[in-house]
Parts: C-alpha cells; structure tokens; sequence
C-alpha cells in the first residue's frame, strides 16, 4: 500500500467516523468491528461512530480474549472470527426453487440474491488474500457462480494494516500480510493521531478524494511501513515457505495423522472459520403445502460425516481421514487448484480450534519425522 | 455479467418407461419437456447427469443410453438413499428434474483402432453400456470388443438377455463372474479379475475402461498393466459425493481433481497414487 507514497492522505482520527458517514451516504450498507460475545465480529455500524477503540484480541491455541489496547487504538485487535467470507459467498442461500401444480407438473425458477450495495471496515491483508482464493473458486472462468458474483460485485472493502499481530498470526510467513498490497478500494495504516490511506481502485479513490485529506507526510508513510515490518516479525508462528504439496502427499499414512486424530473432536470450527473454505452442501426445503421447494446451499465442513458419503459407505469414515483430508487440500492439493497454498495465515483456525489444534505444529510433525528418517 | 451456465435450476423432465432391473435397480427412461433443450441435449458416454426429485433433492446418475439416440435418456439406478428411493416410486408421466450432461467421458474419440476392454463390477455396468452402444455403431472402427462384468450375487446380474446378444456378435466376447452363484448360473464363479486372464485381445493394441468398486478396479488395473496394457490406455471412471457438479460444492475432491468437473473419468495414471490411499 506503500508504492506510491504521493497518492497516500492523512485520515485524521476524528474524521474516521466521516469515512464511514461517506460510505453510508453513497448507499452503502456498512459493516465494521464490534463486540459480540466477547469476540470481534463484523456488524452493521448504525452510525458513523460506532467503531469501538481501544481493543486487541490475545490469541492462542483453542484461546481468543479482548483485552485493552493501552494505545487506545481502533484496529489493534489483529481478527475476529469472521470477516468477508460470509458477505460473498453466503452461509445459505437459495439457489432455485420449483414449483409443482396439483397435476404434477414441475416449473424450475433461479432464485437470485437482492444484495445491498455492502462496505466493509476493518478487513486485514488475510482476508483480501482468502478472497482472492474464494474470486478464483467461485469466478472460474466460463463458469461463475452467479450468486457470489452478485454479493462480490457489490462489495467496498476498506482494509487496515496489521500493527499488533495475535499469537497466532502467520500472514508474514504466507506472503499475505500484514500490510495489504491489493485488492482493497481503500486501505488504512493507523497511527497513534489518524490513518494513512491509500486508494485501490477507482471507487475508492472517489471516496478518499471527497474527504479532501492532506497529503501523508513521508514520516506518517515511513512510521506506518515501519510499524508493518515490526508486526511481521513479531509473528511467531509460521508455516515453510514453500510449496508443501510433495511433502504432505508422500506422507498420507504417516502415523501423525493418527495421533492428531485423537485430539481433534471433528467440529468444524477450523472450516467454519477459515477464509478459504468453500465447500457447501446443497439441501432441499419443500414447503408445508406440498406446492414448491426450495433449493438451498449451505456451508459444509469436510470434517462432517455426511461429506465423505456416498451410496451406502463413507469414504472418510473417520476423523483420520478427515483430517488428512482437511490439511493435505488447504496446503497440498490447492496447489493443483489454484496455483498457491490454500492459507493466507490468519491462524483462526488456531485460535478458534476447540482442542488448540495448531496447523503449523501438525506440519512441523508431519514434514520433519520424514526429514530425520 | 456472470450468468449461471448449468449450476441449476433443472430443466423439467418426464419419465416415459421404467423398468424394474432387479429387486433393487430399475431403469428411468426420460424425456426433457422443452422442445429446445431436447433438441440441443448430447451427451458422451461416461459423462452423467444430476437427476432431481421434487422436495427430496438431487443425484448423479450416469447416463447407460444410447448417444445417438436423441428425445431419450436413460438411467439405470439402484435404490439405496432417500432420492433413489424416491425415483424407484416413480412411473410413466411423472416429472423430475434433470441437468447435465457433466464431467468427462470415455475417451472413445482418440481409441479408434482399439480393442476395446471393459472391466465392470455391480451397477459399473450402466457408464459402460453406453461404450457397448458406441461401439457397436461404430464397429468397423475398433477392434475386439471384450465386456468383463462382475457381481457379488448371481442375482445382482441385470442385463441378462443383452449379455448374451452381445456374446453372439462376432469379434466380441463377453465374460461374467458372480462372487456367488447359483445353481441356473451359467458363468464363472469367482472375482472379475479372475476373468481377465481369459479375456483375448491384444494388449499393445487395446484401450481399457473400468468402472466399480475401487479394489475392483485397483486388481483389474494390475492385472492388465501385466500384460503389457499401456498405462496410458487405461481409464476409469470414478465416484465420490457430488452435490454441485459443476467443480463448485467441494464433496467430490479427489486430491486436486473435482471428480465431477475433471471425471469422472479419468486416466489411470491421473488416480493411481491416491487410490491406494484408504479415506481419500
């Protein structure tokens, strides 16, 4: 966000609120941080200055807790469990219904999404990363998923930089953070007296030209570029740079995957909120009348038992298998995919893992046994 | 801008004639109710559709009809989920939904010249009577056609009278193995593999296609790589849970590949390593 530091302006702190009052007026349904049971999550501002300051989010393994910001700063808390995933590619939607007249005849409809124009505050470098994953999914070339493009094209993103990274935080060693390079409209880098920010695209240099902001001075540019490399090595978590895929997939009956099978209870939480994950299950909702049903997605998790099924067995019958099958997709097989790794290291999966399951322990486990034999 | 291409809704269909294969499979003949999406509906031997009950939900059933013959699908199912049950219930007139076709087919295009060996275990069968009828069409311009097909029970065997029809055509031979006969079982008694050796074609010269269960096909794969079938002539077509089939819903994962959008045909040395893999 740094690499033309003459376009970048100074958002004071008290015009943050006028950022959002922008949005608003330009019909935007804005979404930005507060607090919900105690986490982070993104929520309607009803006004201009309803984000909440002076919060950090301490991370750990199976652990999430607010805590006070002593710099009373409005974006120190590094994630919450949710960010864009949700306002895309929604966590159920209808995607068709029919309807069945008295004589049995069928007529199929497609149910389109109505999507309010959406801004979103606060979104971290991970997040742009994961859906970037998610764009290249659902927006595959000659075959877009209608309903996601929709939500997607109506979305304003204004992203933050990182400054104080949660324990388990790896975007440093993924390439994908902490400070974010594209695929924002606007992005900020607080500082102790406002933001630095920058434009991403032609919609947000509009909104950013309409504040009338001065120019960032080199000082508020260096201390913010400064301030991201400090929060990329503050990281202590990481994943091995390079391309894993080789080696998780010559270590399929590695006896790792037993062992973390005894911990890990088979949620979901790790897919639910991981920022890449797509996979959706499709159901069906006919109505009490016997006239119409509906035909709907909903998020789906690997780890579930109905994934692996197919007529009559399963093909991941336990947690084993589902697992390996988790972990060899999001840092092997996405490779074949998509070209890159699967994580974007946001580390909820860490975090939000009931058993404080740690994915760059299981890959240490996995990868260094067959290094040492 | 993004328009849904064949993500759904279904197109309306009617079932024109079902037949009751065996207790538990039975075959639907359909009939897309739009003039146009009849006219413009092909499909490759191999590729399948998804198949809707009202109020219930969808299936993938391969396609076991003839290509050319156009106005009539056919798909052969056995009755084992909430859908297939359903499906089972349903008579002449009754509607259902259907889209496709999806995935990749039999490589039948780039083989011409081969024999043509098919390896096919339980209701593998139906993804394979489609290569018969394309053959058979076609005849002069493949080799020996050998039809393998194995099932667990004699009386699993559908498609008796047709067997042997095919057995009498020239240049064919049909070999069929039940795990456990019966006393009016006229084949053998044993595994489809064990048929393999009996099978006469010329392996640098033929192509294979396998469908069924995985250990099935796993044995029959180094069975006929044996004798010197070229890995690159071996293909198979798989299955895995599809909800989407359009490469979206992630069930179907195999490795990189979406079975549904990739396959579910593939060739041999695409799967090979994942396959001896339990769970994947």
């Amino acid at each position: 966000m740094f690499s033309r530091p003459e376009d970048a302006g100074f958002l004071p702190v008290a015009q943050l609120a006028s950022l959002v009052a922008k949005l608003i007026a330009l019909g935007y349904r804005c979404l930005g941080p507060g607090v919900e049971q105690g986490a982070i999550v993104m929520r309607e501002l009803d006004t201009p200055d309803a984000i909440p300051r002076g919060l950090q989010a301490e991370q750990a393994p199976g652990r999430y807790r607010l805590t006070r910001d002593p710099h009373n700063r409005y974006f120190a808390w590094a994630n919450g469990p949710q960010a864009i995933k949700p306002l895309a590619f929604a966590p159920t939607e209808s995607l068709w219904r029919v309807e069945r007249d008295t004589a049995g005849a069928l007529r199929f409809c497609a149910v389109l999404p109505e999507t309010p124009l959406q801004a979103i505050i606060g979104v971290r470098a991970c997040d742009l990363a994961a859906l970037a994953l998610q764009d290249a999914h659902f927006l595959r070339e000659g075959r877009a998923d209608a309903h996601y493009a929709e939500r997607r094209e109506r979305l304003f993103l204004v992203a933050v930089q990182c400054a104080e990274p949660a324990a388990t935080c790896l975007c440093a060693s993924t390439g994908d953070g902490p400070t974010p390079t594209t695929g924002y409209d606007i992005a900020l880098a607080e500082l102790a007296d406002g933001f630095v920010a920058v434009a991403g695209s032609a919609k947000g240099a509009a909104v950013l030209n309409d504040l009338n902001l001065s120019p960032a001075t080199l000082q508020q540019i260096e201390t913010a570029q400064k301030q991201g490399e400090d929060a990329a090595a503050a990281q202590t978590r990481s994943l091995p740079s390079r391309n894993l895929r080789d080696a998780l997939m010559s270590r399929l009956e590695h006896p790792r995957w037993d062992e973390v099978a005894t911990r890990c209870l088979a949620c979901g939480n790790c897919v639910a909120v991981c920022p890449t994950c797509f996979c959706h299950a499709e159901t069906d909702e006919p109505a009490l009348d016997g006239q119409s049903s509906e035909h709907a997605r909903i998020w789906d998790s690997c780890f579930g038992e109905a994934h692996g099924h197919l007529h009559g067995f399963n093909v991941r019958p336990d947690i084993r298998s589902r697992y390996r099958q988790w972990l060899t997709h999001k840092l092997a097989t996405w490779h074949d995919q998509f070209g890159r790794s699967g994580c974007v290291g946001c580390g909820r999966c860490i975090a939000w893992c009931p058993a404080g399951i740690d994915l760059t322990e299981e890959v240490a486990a996995l990868t260094d046994q067959c290094s040492a034999s | 801008m993004h328009k849904p291409i064949d993500a759904g809704p279904p197109h309306a269909a009617t079932v024109v004639a079902c037949t009751q294969e065996s207790p538990t499979i039975f075959t639907l003949q359909l009939r897309l109710d739009d003039e146009a999406v009849r006219q413009a509906y092909r499909f490759a031997p191999g590729q399948f559709n998804m198949l809707y009950l009202y109020g219930v939900g969808e299936v993938p059933i391969s396609v076991m009809s003839d290509p050319e013959e156009r106005g009539m699908i056919g798909h052969t199912v056995r009755a084992l989920g909430r859908v297939t049950h359903g499906l089972a219930a349903l008579g002449p007139g009754d509607k259902v939904g259907l889209r496709g076709p999806f995935g990749r087919g039999w490589p039948l295009q780039e083989m011409g010249g081969c024999d043509v060996v098919l390896v096919t275990g339980g209701l593998g069968c139906a993804p394979a009577v489609s290569v018969i009828h394309y053959v058979l069409r076609r005849r002069e311009r493949f080799g020996k056609l050998v039809i393998i097909q194995g099932v667990k029970h004699a009386e699993d065997l559908i498609w008796r009278e047709q067997y042997d029809g095919w057995a009498r055509l020239p240049n064919t031979q049909v070999l069929v193995a039940a795990d456990q006969g019966s006393t009016s079982w006229p084949w053998h008694v044993g595994h489809v593999t064990d048929l393999l050796d009996l099978a006469q074609f010329n392996p640098a010269r033929a192509v294979a296609m396998m469908c069924g269960p995985e250990g099935m096909m796993r044995a029959a794969a180094v069975s006929l790589l044996t004798r010197a079938l070229p890995e690159t002539h071996l293909f198979l077509s798989m299955e895995r849970n599809m909800h989407c089939a359009v490469g979206r819903c992630g069930h179907c994962q195999f490795g990189g590949a979406f079975v549904c959008r990739d396959g579910p045909v593939f060739g041999w040395s695409e799967v090979r390593d994942l396959l001896a893999h339990r769970g994947y």
